[in-house]
């Protein structure tokens, strides 16, 4: 479904992603695992069609998101680290914003709406704006969002950061039953091992950009001879810490925005 | 087509939504009507020129329509910020078409916004000089909602947070603003001031609308509508270059 070889990218001096090379099978739900900075989120991004690569080559569903960006668009969903919603709407009018970006037919997009927000125990909910709702509701707006075109394939980056492990476990259930029922393909990042090792069948360690490990959860585990997934993480991540790149711009103009909002 | 629409609508349920918003940002207009409208007005009067509240309140329109326009242009920053600008970005939907639904939900925000102002000014004693005109001073104003929401849509794409805002305002849209006649008649100026006037797109919008609502003109109505028309569809170009070229 995926296929991924050497692929780089480079921002000025730093190579965010360095000869990376991975498939992901029709079906499977794959993680993709790294501490702050290893260049995960680039390499979604590059998956779909957000930024362009290097070099090397990548293929979703058998097309290149280079060339045939906007057919690729069409088989993914995503729900990006960041929010993406817009929270001026209500939770049924960015669905139906979606909706009308994907292409999906009127009738089948309100049966679906109703069906995902009901799945995501959203419904209730659905009539009020979005800057309402708590962390946890908002993550799983944008889930159902993503799936609302019944995407071939779904990627996920770091979904569950700052939930609760109540709603943790809720998405992760809800996920696991969606892979099931229809077949969607799940491309994952996460720091919780624990989470990786529930969900995915098969998973890859990336760090400064390469890929240091990859296969199932167990072929980790026995790789590196250590007893848990964490363990087997930091035997080939090292322990030193990584600090998250600075965003300073962008913290100044949350907060100029913020005011501006308070001032309407 | 459908995703054109769709982001219309989007931008008209913010609008709707934001009401303290729309009634703040009528106070500068407002401002600006009463204090150089009855302040100006006897000196304007005595230099045999007419009333000024009548000469200013077509400027004063234009300027609401400039300012909401460039600023929901600017609105993308926020997007970008908010992280639905991505939401847009990853639709199979080509960017131009992105790009003209907001457009032509912030055009239609400010053609909104610059008729509250027009109630305002008739409330305030402002007097049409001929309403079989009129209808066309509403093409006039969208011509101007159009050609600067593609202006704010091209700087919203070009920046990259909210640094260089104030440099915009300062050094952009202040200037279209003061050198646009909206305040002042454009006859008898120093010859390189006036030449600074000619090349301002808004001197065209404003001297439009002063010909549909009191019936006087400098540049003439199709001159002013080749400019605004032209200048509009060149700011279009560059706007969808540059909303095309985003990278998250």
């Amino acid at each position: 479904m995926i296929r991924v070889e050497n692929l780089v990218k480079k921002f000025g001096a730093v190579t965010a992603v360095d000869h990376i090379s991975f498939t992901v099978e029709r079906g499977e739900i794959f993680a993709f695992l790294g501490p702050n900075g290893a260049g995960k989120t680039t390499t979604i991004k590059m998956l779909t069609t957000l930024l362009t690569p290097d070099s090397g080559t990548l293929e979703v569903d058998g097309l290149d998101p280079r060339v045939r960006a906007h057919e690729v668009r069409k088989r993914f969903g995503i729900v990006f680290q960041d929010p993406s919603l817009d929270s001026e709407l209500t939770a049924q009018e960015n669905m139906e914003l979606h909706g009308v970006f994907f292409h999906v037919p009127r009738k089948l997009r309100i049966a679906r709406t109703t069906e995902l927000l009901r799945i995501f125990d959203l419904w209730e909910r659905r009539g009020q704006r979005v800057k309402f709702f708590s962390g946890g509701m908002k993550r799983r707006l944008e889930i159902a969002r993503a799936l609302l075109h019944t995407p071939k394939i779904l990627f996920l980056d770091e979904p569950t950061l700052g939930l609760d492990p109540q709603t943790r476990n809720q998405m992760w259930t809800q996920v696991k039953s969606l892979n099931q029922e229809e077949q969607v393909t799940v491309f994952l990042t996460t720091h919780y091992m624990e989470e990786a090792e529930r969900v995915a069948q098969r998973l890859a360690i990336i760090d400064h950009g390469k890929i240091v490990a990859q296969g199932s959860p167990q072929e980790l585990k026995q790789q590196t001879s250590t007893a848990s997934l964490e363990d087997a993480f930091l035997a080939l991540t090292g322990t030193q810490i990584r600090d998250e790149s600075a965003n300073a711009g962008a913290d100044v103009m949350r907060q100029v925005a913020q005011m501006w909002s308070r001032r309407r | 087509m459908s995703a054109v629409y769709i982001l219309w609508l989007r931008e008209m349920r913010r609008y709707l939504r934001s009401r303290s918003q729309i009634v703040a940002s009528l106070g500068q207009p407002v401002l600006y009507l009463v204090a150089l409208g009855f302040g100006l007005g006897p000196v304007f009067r005595k230099a045999g020129m007419g009333s000024y509240l009548q000469f200013v309140a077509p400027g004063v329109i234009s300027m609401t329509v400039l300012f909401t326009s460039v600023f929901s242009g600017i609105g993308l920053l926020w997007d970008r910020q908010f992280g639905f600008l991505k939401e847009t970005l990853v639709a199979p939907v080509p960017r131009v078409q992105i790009m003209l639904g907001r457009m032509l939900g912030n055009a239609t925000v400010a053609m909104i916004q610059g008729l509250l102002v027009a109630v305002v000014c008739f409330v305030a004693g402002f007097r049409i000089h001929d309403f079989a005109r009129a209808p066309l001073a509403l093409l006039f104003m969208a011509l101007i909602a159009c050609l600067f929401s593609a202006l704010g849509t091209a700087i919203g794409s070009a920046l990259q947070d909210m640094q260089g805002f104030q440099l915009v305002m300062n050094f952009l849209v202040m200037p279209i603003f003061f050198l646009s006649g909206a305040l002042y008649p454009l006859d008898n100026l120093p010859k390189l001031f006036a030449a600074a006037t000619m090349a301002d797109p808004l001197s065209y919008g404003v001297d439009g609308m002063r010909t549909m609502l009191l019936g006087i003109s400098h540049f003439g109505a199709a001159l002013d509508v080749a400019v605004l028309a032209g200048v509009g569809l060149v700011l279009l170009g560059v706007g969808s270059y540059l909303f095309s070229k985003i990278q998250i």
